[in-house]
């Protein structure tokens, strides 16, 4: 088994040139393997450890400076838990995480405190991330003295940024209940920023919130990287929103990575027939438009983390899956553009393509050698043109609908 | 045209507060027909929710003011008497609510739960009514529905209780069946799944429905027609076709425009209405959404009323004082439906 161990191969693997990246390939954090497995215990009088949760089983992957990358799944796939791991709110249980190459897997409350400035972190729900008991002033300001800022200018920052932010700096002295939801999720963008960070993780920061407030906040974001030079990631469950802000996209799957791309290419050439499945769930706003796409309707449920299935961890749902998916890990394959993806039966990529396709470093450890085989791809013809995203090459009825598309593969 | 089995009119719900008095529903009103669904839309805080829920009596209290009427056939919903009500709810109208974990009781069995519900309507035998709960558990795609009868509901994930509650609404065949964003808490593959059952469900039992939801997507995908709401009043209201290709009001060219769209290549910027919707204790005098409109002129300080003014189509309501000819040319930005928002800031 090729297994790349040497330190950095990752990092080479991983920075190609992805076209429409902001960052300057610089990394910031680099994750090597990286594994958190909870316990799960049972027992009266001395804890047994009877399994372990997958929560980030053999993550590999690496966040450049300047760049907004985003982490897509459904629930209980394990972003929030990696994105917790790699500002090391929770200690992984194997891997290493480097930051601007350094080691810091291990590092304990002092040695992270340094790191803890660059790295920030917005939470989902603005409600209960912030204390109800505390005016805004101080919800900002404190970070600030915690980190060293001189106390009088402590006020004089903190009106500036909630005016950055698109606040009124005359409410510094306000406590968050007498703010909405988009304001609050305001407040804790300027509490982040309070340290001057070069990293904020993002974890659903827009979910509680209403479409057209969403898009307000997802703008200011905007102009935060520009203005500050900030690096992103930006955990969600959906698809459309993720697709505004990032440049490269991540899509997790129980705890494994299941495809890395380039934003814009993730929509209009989905590898991974999971990512295939997401994109197909999200209905189109235009009944027209979602009338005539085929829609598959994954079915199922993904299973549990505690027992995660051999092989492909999605194949008890895709609808591609044969024997090998069962039993065999599929590696991820790089295809041209740095586009990477860990299937046996690559969608939306020819023959050629598949044939070119190299191993990539970042792939698992436990991941067999075996790459897609183009040759049974040829056979089975080229993929149809059309956008698999939308389904519209289907409704041209310029190709034939694929097998996958029919309501036989429907609801269980 | 369907039998209709609901009709909303001029219905009103205030809230007395401390700060005054709450105005979450202000006149609004609609009609269900069988077979039919009907979204409403609108912003947290735009009464949409509230509306559904004085519909099933459950805005009652000691703070509470009602005003207008809601028939449900020959019945009046708003002043009816609690016992009525029980009567009613459940069996003619059920709801289907956003947050199953706290709409099931943590200490009972599922299949209990949905035998307590048919037996307080029905005299039938503790047995029979299993055997219905039970098929109904399968109609709504749980597999192993026996065992699972049996189990509780922290034993379920977060889609198959959502089932169990579209299970308990069906249970006693309504003829109102009201789903409040009932997908709004669950992944998009499990969304999808569920919207299926739900449009499955109302073509075979040909109910109607009123489907709640912010995602102009879920309505683009399940509804027959759709309401508009903005601060208490329904500011638009037509069929799917009309609402989404043919929109008279402001706002919903803004929501519209805000809504990304996976099909699209992306805006350089996404489209935002600025500023927030107004207090509800204290709603802006003539239009609502005039403070936020960057088309508003020296007409919008009075009310518009809810009427048609495309010409010829009777069916699609609007408030908007803006001739439908004017409409047309101003919506578009960058080719798509959108509210130009950059002149106001």
């Amino acid at each position: 088994m090729a297994t790349p161990d040497e330190p950095g191969a990752i990092a080479r693997g991983a920075s190609a040139p992805n076209g429409s990246g902001r960052g300057n390939g610089t990394a910031l954090i680099e994750a090597e393997h990286l594994e958190l497995y909870f316990p799960v215990k049972k027992g009266i009088l001395v804890d047994r450890t009877v399994a372990h949760v997958h929560a980030v089983d053999d993550v590999s992957l690496v966040l450049t400076e300047g760049e907004t990358l985003g982490v897509v799944g459904e629930s209980g796939c394990g972003k929030s838990t990696l994105a917790r791991c790699l500002v090391r709110l929770h200690e992984p249980t194997g891997g290493t995480l480097r930051f601007r190459g350094r080691d810091i897997t291990k590092l304990n409350r002092r040695g992270l405190q340094p790191i803890r400035r660059e790295v920030q972190m917005v939470f989902q729900d603005p409600v209960s991330s912030l204390n109800p008991r505390k005016r805004v002033g101080q919800i900002i300001g404190v970070p600030m003295r915690l980190h060293g800022v001189d106390g009088s200018d402590v006020e004089s920052r903190v009106r500036d940024l909630l005016h950055r932010v698109g606040l009124n700096p005359e409410h510094i002295n306000r406590f968050p209940h007498e703010f909405s939801g988009g304001q609050r999720q305001r407040i804790g963008v300027a509490r982040a920023l309070a340290v001057n960070p070069k990293l904020l993780v993002l974890d659903e920061p827009v979910s509680a919130l209403d479409v057209s407030v969403q898009a307000q906040v997802i703008n200011l974001l905007d102009d935060l990287q520009d203005e500050f030079g900030l690096s992103y990631m930006f955990i969600a469950h959906d698809l459309s929103i993720v697709r505004h802000v990032s440049d490269r996209i991540v899509v997790m799957y129980l705890g494994k990575l299941m495809e890395v791309s380039p934003a814009r290419e993730l929509y209009e050439k989905p590898i991974h027939p999971y990512t295939q499945a997401l994109l197909a769930a999200i209905p189109i706003p235009d009944p027209h438009e979602n009338q005539a796409r085929a829609r598959t309707v994954l079915g199922g449920e993904p299973p549990n983390p505690i027992d995660p299935p051999p092989g492909c961890r999605f194949h008890t749902r895709c609808p591609h899956a044969t024997e090998i998916c069962a039993t065999t890990e599929p590696p991820l394959a790089e295809y041209a553009g740095g586009h990477l993806a860990a299937c046996h039966h690559p969608q939306s990529v020819g023959a050629e393509e598949i044939a070119s396709a190299v191993r990539s470093s970042l792939s698992p450890t436990s991941a067999g050698d075996a790459m897609p085989d183009a040759e049974a791809a040829r056979q089975a013809g080229d993929p149809a043109p059309g956008d698999p995203a939308t389904g519209r090459g289907a409704r041209t009825g310029a190709t034939p609908p694929s097998p996958s598309a029919g309501p036989g593969s429907g609801a269980p | 045209m369907a039998e209709r089995l609901l009709e909303v009119a001029e219905l009103e719900v205030s809230f007395a507060t401390e700060d005054g008095l709450v105005r979450a529903v202000d006149g609004v009103s609609f009609a269900l027909h069988r077979g039919e669904v009907v979204a409403i839309v609108g912003e947290s805080g735009s009464g949409k929710s509230v509306t559904v829920m004085t519909l099933m009596g459950l805005t009652r209290g000691v703070n509470s003011r009602f005003g207008g009427s809601a028939r449900l056939g020959d019945r009046e919903l708003v002043t009816a008497s609690e016992a009525e009500l029980e009567r009613v709810r459940g069996a003619e109208i059920a709801m289907i609510f956003q947050d199953p974990i706290s709409s099931l009781s943590p200490v009972m069995r599922i299949g209990d739960q949905i035998v307590e519900q048919i037996r307080a309507h029905e005299k039938v035998s503790k047995g029979a009514a299993m055997d219905r709960a039970v098929e109904l558990m399968e109609r709504v795609g749980i597999p192993r529905a026996r065992d699972r009868a049996r189990n509780y509901p922290h034993e379920f994930s977060g889609g198959m209780r959502q089932r169990v509650m579209i299970a308990l609404a069906l249970s006693l065949s309504p003829s109102v069946l009201i789903a409040d964003e009932p997908t709004t808490a669950l992944d998009v593959t499990i969304q999808a799944q569920i919207l299926q059952e739900v449009k499955q469900l109302s073509q075979e039992s040909s109910s109607g429905v009123i489907f709640v939801t912010h995602d102009l997507g879920v309505v683009a995908d399940i509804a027959d027609r759709v309401i508009v709401m903005y601060a208490g009043q329904v500011v638009e209201q037509g069929t799917l076709e009309e609402i989404f290709y043919d929109p008279q009001h402001p706002y919903t060219w803004g929501l519209l425009g805000s809504v990304t769209r996976m099909d699209r290549p992306p805006p350089r910027r996404l489209p935002a209405i600025p500023g927030l919707p107004p207090s509800l204790t204290d709603p802006p005098e003539g239009c609502h959404f005039a403070p936020r409109c960057p088309l508003r002129f020296d007409r919008c300080h009075e009310l518009p009323p809810l009427q048609a003014r495309v010409p010829g189509v009777a069916g699609h309501l609007d408030r908007c004082w803006l001739q439908a000819g004017d409409k047309r040319d101003r919506r578009e930005v960058e080719g798509q439906i959108g509210l130009a928002t950059e002149a106001v800031a």
